[in-house]
């Protein structure tokens, strides 16, 4: 009771509550406009939060993570566009809703799904934060870098298909966070006798340049879009009800964001996935996901919710971001020497219970203005696309010039703009660079520490938190690698033309089972469609 | 008609290849200049070495990349490549004005140049409506208000505001 009163006791300025207000509204604004996305404004206003507050600058940052993905559901609802990347699961069933005549429905199933699973995370994690804080000093500089590390081969694996290009963009993000002047025996790394490199590489340039001014290229490149809009009736109430009618889908859903958003690397895309894909295993018609599924739009959007709140996990406890918002948001932690870690649950639990407070109270903020602003807010899709990449262009400079006065820092964030544009348009990730240049920085110094007590190289594993993620990282490299070479084996037999259907009676019965299915899929679209059009015909 | 390897490889086709093979030769030219970029501490274990992460950087680039390339389906640039390269070149054109945005702002001041900047850059992308240009016009200030006025963001002031009467200078430097 005293930690939750000294908490909020952090939260009662004017300086907080504006925070709030601002990155709610900004949040779901940025949100709703497809092309910016939460990374692009968090990278922008990363510079103006370091003279704010550190409860002040992360609240206004936490604001706009949390918030856009509510944003993000509008357009992906309305117009098949999502706002955001993670809110492309909810076109699949949003839009169809939407096709059918039920775009109010379909918005305030999102919101509420969507509030649900913020505040589903907030309190599992306000509940689970004395456990965090017992668990997290058993993490020493041997365990920061084992989970760094895992984070980091997370990273990677996670893009199947291109976990190579990913694993040598993740090595390129720590080449260029080792340049600079050495920290410890003071030699230059990297430097080509040149002074603008002795300080090293910011990262807040790379982020600028990737995210921001890259997507000002996409968008300056790109033809304007033409937009037609849906009239949107009525209250956006019923959302709220219809929730309730699927508690378990809701639960389960938020209960996937939490778990993979504490995860280093995993993340939203991962517990939509698991989310869907159990809401569609477990539901009583299987039949609907993709074509309109009250159930999809549930999951999916409960789903990548829940995930902020629980992305702060790894970020407070050990200090390691799980991915390139918590990566940006840990350079507000290092400018107000705050080092986030163990120390920060141990010496102060009460600012750490403060941001999920402040995390709740927006969830309602965003709740409240969405029910009530939506019909003025889905103007914003309409922004055309060339004019949007205008105004990045020119907030980029705010961004970057900001930092240091510094031309070059410009000139690198430039280089690093066209990097990105071309990692956009080969498809290619670039959040291994950011992750691989905050996550290498950890891994340098926790190394160095945590060998220097060591004698033998087993020693490094010899306490238990250690050797589990030394196991960890073990697995999962395992169950790549396994994955690696099945794929690679059914490449070469689809190559050869050769590929057989399985004689084993339980594969034999399996295939069988879903032709049935499907021929039984097919009979019961038929029999919907008829119905449908029955309904129409009234009209 | 594409075979099996293309058909499954993620992302387009055009691009990859050149992509690729510029990142392994940049690699491998900065793996070559490890021995005079970084230096080898004496009594010092391996992990502590100043070369140690560059090398893991570097290594990783070289190693990764290259089977990257190795594995890619393709062996040949096709003019779809070099067409690519091209669309990449033609964002050089909005790196330019972004730079020569970050040179003007010190020399003339924030709020005019961000007040010229933005119809300018508004026109080039093709919207000639007068609706468009003001507003345009109205964001920038928006912007230079917001930023450096409420925000205080580290903009200096600009060179031109010297000339200013005393008052009229400050208030400049300050906010605008």
């Amino acid at each position: 009771m005293d930690l939750l009163q000294s908490a909020l006791e952090i939260l009662m300025r004017w300086d907080v509550a504006l925070a709030l207000l601002a990155g709610s509204v900004g949040g779901v604004l940025i949100g709703a406009i497809p092309g910016v996305g939460p990374a692009v404004a968090i990278a922008i206003l990363l510079p103006a939060t370091f003279s704010m507050d550190p409860i002040v600058g992360l609240t206004v940052l936490l604001g706009i993570y949390g918030s856009s993905m509510y944003g993000g559901a509008i357009p992906a609802i309305l117009i098949n566009t999502p706002g955001t990347a993670v809110n492309a699961l909810t076109t699949y069933d949003g839009y169809p809703m939407t096709a059918r005549g039920e775009p109010r429905r379909a918005l305030s199933l999102a919101y509420s799904a969507s509030f649900f699973g913020g505040m589903f995370s907030v309190i599992c994690l306000i509940l689970f934060a004395p456990v965090l804080a017992k668990v997290a000093p058993l993490f020493g500089s041997r365990e920061i870098f084992l989970a760094a590390l895992l984070g980091i081969i997370l990273v990677i694996v996670a893009h199947r298909g291109q976990s190579l290009i990913a694993g040598a963009l993740a090595a390129f993000g720590i080449f260029i966070q080792s340049i600079g002047l050495e920290p410890v025996k003071y030699t230059s790394r990297y430097t080509f006798d040149q002074p603008f490199l002795s300080s090293g590489i910011n990262l807040i340039v790379v982020v600028l340049g990737l995210f921001a001014l890259s997507q000002a290229f996409v968008l300056l490149t790109s033809e304007d879009e033409k937009i037609r809009m849906t009239r949107l009736r009525g209250g956006l109430f019923q959302g709220l009800r219809e929730l309730g009618r699927h508690p378990r889908v809701a639960t389960v859903s938020a209960s996937f964001g939490v778990m993979m958003g504490m995860i280093p690397g995993v993340g939203e895309f991962t517990a939509q996935f698991m989310s869907y894909t159990y809401a569609q295993r477990t539901s009583k018609r299987p039949q609907d996901f993709g074509n309109g599924s009250s159930e999809g739009l549930i999951a999916a959007e409960t789903a990548n919710n829940a995930v902020p709140a629980a992305a702060m996990v790894p970020l407070l406890a050990l200090g390691i971001p799980g991915e390139a918002l918590t990566a940006m948001m840990l350079s507000v932690f290092y400018v107000h020497n705050v080092v986030p870690g163990p120390g920060l649950f141990q010496n102060d639990m009460p600012f750490v219970v403060a941001l999920y407070i402040a995390l709740l109270i927006l969830n309602i903020l965003v709740l409240i203005f969405l029910l009530f602003a939506t019909k003025s807010l889905i103007q914003v899709v309409r922004i055309p696309n060339r004019f949007l990449g205008v105004c990045i262009l020119t907030l980029s400079f705010v961004g970057v010039y900001s930092l240091r006065n510094s031309a070059t820092d410009c000139v690198m964030a430039a280089l690093f703009g066209v990097l990105g544009y071309i990692l956009k348009r080969l498809s290619l990730p670039s959040v291994p660079i950011i992750l691989g240049m905050v996550l290498g920085g950890i891994m340098e110094v926790k190394l160095r520490a945590g060998m220097a007590r060591v004698k033998e190289p087993l020693d490094f594993i010899d306490r238990p938190v250690a050797f589990l993620l030394f196991v960890a990282i073990l697995l999962v490299l395992a169950s790549h690698f396994r994955r690696v070479i099945r794929e690679r084996a059914d490449l070469r037999a689809a190559e050869r033309g050769v590929q057989k259907s399985s004689h084993r009676f339980g594969n034999m019965l399996g295939r069988r089972r879903q032709i049935f299915l499907k021929d039984r899929f097919k009979r019961v679209r038929a029999r919907h469609a008829k119905r449908l059009s029955k309904f129409k015909d009234l009209f | 008609m594409p075979t099996e390897r293309e058909r499954r490889f993620v992302g387009p086709r055009r691009g990859q290849l050149i992509f690729a093979l510029f990142f392994v030769a940049v690699s491998i030219l900065l793996l070559s200049q490890i021995g005079s970029q970084t230096k080898w501490v004496e009594k010092s274990k391996l992990f502590a070495q100043p070369r140690f992460w560059p090398a893991v950087g570097l290594g990783g680039m070289v190693l990764l990349g290259g089977v990257h390339l190795y594995l890619m389906p393709w062996r040949r640039i096709t003019r779809y490549d070099v067409t690519e390269l091209r669309k990449w070149a033609q964002v050089l054109e909005f790196a330019v004005w972004f730079m020569a945005y970050v040179v003007l702002v010190p020399l003339i001041g924030y709020l005019p140049v961000t007040m010229a900047f933005m119809p300018l850059l508004t026109w080039r992308m093709g919207y000639r409506q007068p609706r468009m240009l003001w507003l345009s016009v109205g964001f920038a200030v928006a912007v230079v208000v917001l930023f450096k006025g409420f925000l205080s963001v580290k903009i200096p002031g600009a060179a031109i505001y010297e000339y200013l009467p005393g008052a009229l200078r400050s208030f400049f430097i300050l906010y605008l």
